[in-house]
């Protein structure tokens, strides 16, 4: 069953690379820079394995590490999340008769 | 909730995550839908969480509230910074997820060997998660400090230094491979963080100021696959797919920075660029024309397209408000205004493209090189304001220059061009700029706020010119 799921996993990881680069690509150059804090704050979702590490308490080292990564992800997301935003809401058009 | 339903529930809110994901990104494609994206990315995010908190193995919430707590804390401020700080604050980010990722891996090695559980695929797995994730960690703290600032931001060179790093990295590999092998000699697990974070240190010191935008994507992409690696050890599909999308958006964009400073991924990472650019001066320097503002302003006064071309040394001056001034004031005469942007304007790919958004410059003016390129033939002035390599046409022309086959913005070939620089000192990679010698080209010296305030000035009213 493992051994199932490790290729599961593997075609999952390929497709994703696949659909990533087609996606990325057809990103306006103008918007690379909230593009990276954008990828930047999803890619936090690492945070889902250190919620379970963290809140399984099985021992003290694993219970403090889990809450570092957490605390490092939850950084990430808040952070990343808002100045994305903070960036895109200055991206504006010429208003008309400009 | 039974456990079969509580599983569904994490795995249908895993698969809504990752299709939220993916409609983000596509959302950010353009700035008409892009905070849409935001949004997508946002509720993607809280899906999956959601999705997590009902594992029951989550029994204890202190520790995780304490974390989020921190990262809240820290997070806020770290999304108010300047947006010229944007690249530094992007390093730092990446740091974060390649500690996540390793300490989750170190975590999970821990717990697995006592349980008895631990497999060689797994072993595998928190191997690369590990390496990754640390070298990564202290590799971006490395870029966030030399973008800062607070180290040199020269390449700091040693003796047999690629060698002794790519030992270090063998032996790193060597003994993590050993482990998969025999999973309890726990006392290699140390000698891998440390060569990891080591690692990290090394790569990123010889790496100068210059090549930080394919530097920043290229840990950007590294972040992302310490996630994938991270997902292949938890066996968590959500993880492997935000990965592989930042892993091969990093890798996109480093691409682009490299192609942009025609550069190969060995040369930046090996190279030591800035290392030995002490070019001779060849042939006599000619005498570079010096006008006023007052001349720049009669000049752009008689033009009917200009194209203005904005360097890091136009934010480094604070002046794109002012440059945003004489926008409007050219704009108000009927004159043609766009802006030629070079991918590596700036400090990380896009950068200058949100320094002039900030500055309320309209996007549809940002117009990329390429498209640029065929315009300035028909350009009647083009203003230089704090860019220098990325329009030296010895680029184009002079195989001897280390910026030979770089593309850059055909300034040269507009009718006139008018460059703005604080002294004929060449720019960072230490290069004589032929375009400041050009028959078609006026020198304006002085601070880039300072000039153009003064080009405005003489635009609006003609008096008050020093």
């Amino acid at each position: 069953m493992a051994g199932l799921d490790l290729w599961a996993m593997a075609f999952v990881f390929m497709l994703a690379t696949f659909i990533g680069f087609d996606v990325i690509r057809n990103v306006s150059r103008l918007l690379h820079t909230p593009l990276m804090s954008l990828t930047n704050a999803i890619s936090a979702i690492a945070v889902v394995g250190s919620l379970i590490i963290t809140g399984e308490e099985k021992t003290t080292f694993s219970t403090v590490l889990g809450a570092v990564a957490v605390a490092a992800s939850v950084t990430n997301i808040v952070s990343g999340f808002l100045i994305t935003d903070r960036m895109l809401r200055m991206f504006k058009r010429r208003e008309p008769g400009q | 909730m039974s456990p079969e339903l509580i599983y569904n529930v994490t795995q249908g809110s895993y698969l809504a995550a990752a299709a939220l994901f993916i409609f983000s990104l596509r959302w950010l494609s353009r700035p008409e839908t892009a905070r849409r994206g935001v949004l997508a990315g946002v509720l993607g995010m809280v899906a999956a969480i959601v999705g997590t908190l009902v594992h029951p193995d989550i029994a204890h919430y202190e520790w995780i509230a304490v974390g989020v707590v921190v990262g809240t804390v820290v997070g806020v401020p770290l999304s108010r910074v300047a947006l010229t700080a944007v690249p530094q604050r992007t390093a730092l980010s990446h740091a974060f997820g390649g500690l996540a990722a390793g300490l989750v891996g170190t975590a999970k090695y821990a717990l697995w060997l006592e349980s008895g559980e631990m497999t060689a695929f797994r072993m595998f797995a928190i191997t690369v998660e590990i390496i990754l994730g640390f070298l990564t960690f202290t590799g971006s703290l490395m870029a966030a400090g030399k973008l800062q600032e607070v180290i040199p931001t020269r390449p700091i060179t040693y003796r047999n230094q690629n060698f002794i790093n790519l030992s270090l990295l063998a032996i790193a590999i060597g003994a993590g491979l050993w482990l998969v092998v025999d999973p309890t000699q726990w006392q290699l697990f140390p000698v891998i963080v440390a060569l990891s974070l080591l690692f990290g240190v090394l790569l990123i010191i010889p790496i100068g100021g210059a090549d930080m935008p394919t530097v920043i994507s290229l840990l950007n992409s590294y972040a992302g696959l310490s996630a994938v690696a991270m997902g292949f050890v938890l066996e968590n599909k959500v993880l492997i797919i935000a990965g592989a999308l930042d892993g091969s958006s990093g890798f996109i964009l480093s691409v682009i920075m490299c192609r942009a400073m025609n550069r190969s991924f060995t040369n930046v990472l090996f190279g030591a660029f800035g290392q030995v650019q002490a070019v001779a001066v060849h042939g006599e320097q000619k005498a570079v024309k010096s006008a006023t503002a007052q001349d720049a302003a009669d000049l752009l006064d008689t033009a009917s397209q200009v194209v203005i071309v904005p360097g890091y040394g136009m934010a480094v001056a604070q002046a794109q408000h002012r440059v945003h001034e004489l926008r409007d004031q050219l704009a108000k005469r009927g004159i043609g205004v766009k802006f030629a942007i070079h991918p590596v304007a700036g400090r990380m790919p896009g950068h200058m493209n949100v320094l002039l958004a900030e500055a309320e410059i309209p996007y549809d003016e940002l117009v990329e090189m390429d498209d640029i390129n065929p315009d300035f033939p028909q350009t009647d002035v083009v203003l230089v304001v704090g860019a220098n390599d990325v329009v030296n046409p010895a680029a184009r022309h002079d195989k001897s220059s280390p910026i030979y086959g770089m593309p850059i913005l055909d300034v040269d070939k507009a009718k006139s061009v008018i460059a703005i620089k604080r002294s004929m000192n060449p720019g960072f990679a230490g290069i004589d700029n032929e375009l400041y010698t050009a028959d078609n080209t006026v020198m304006v010296f002085g601070d880039a706020k300072a000039v153009i305030g003064d080009i405005v000035k003489a635009m609006t009213g003609g008096s008050g010119i020093h």
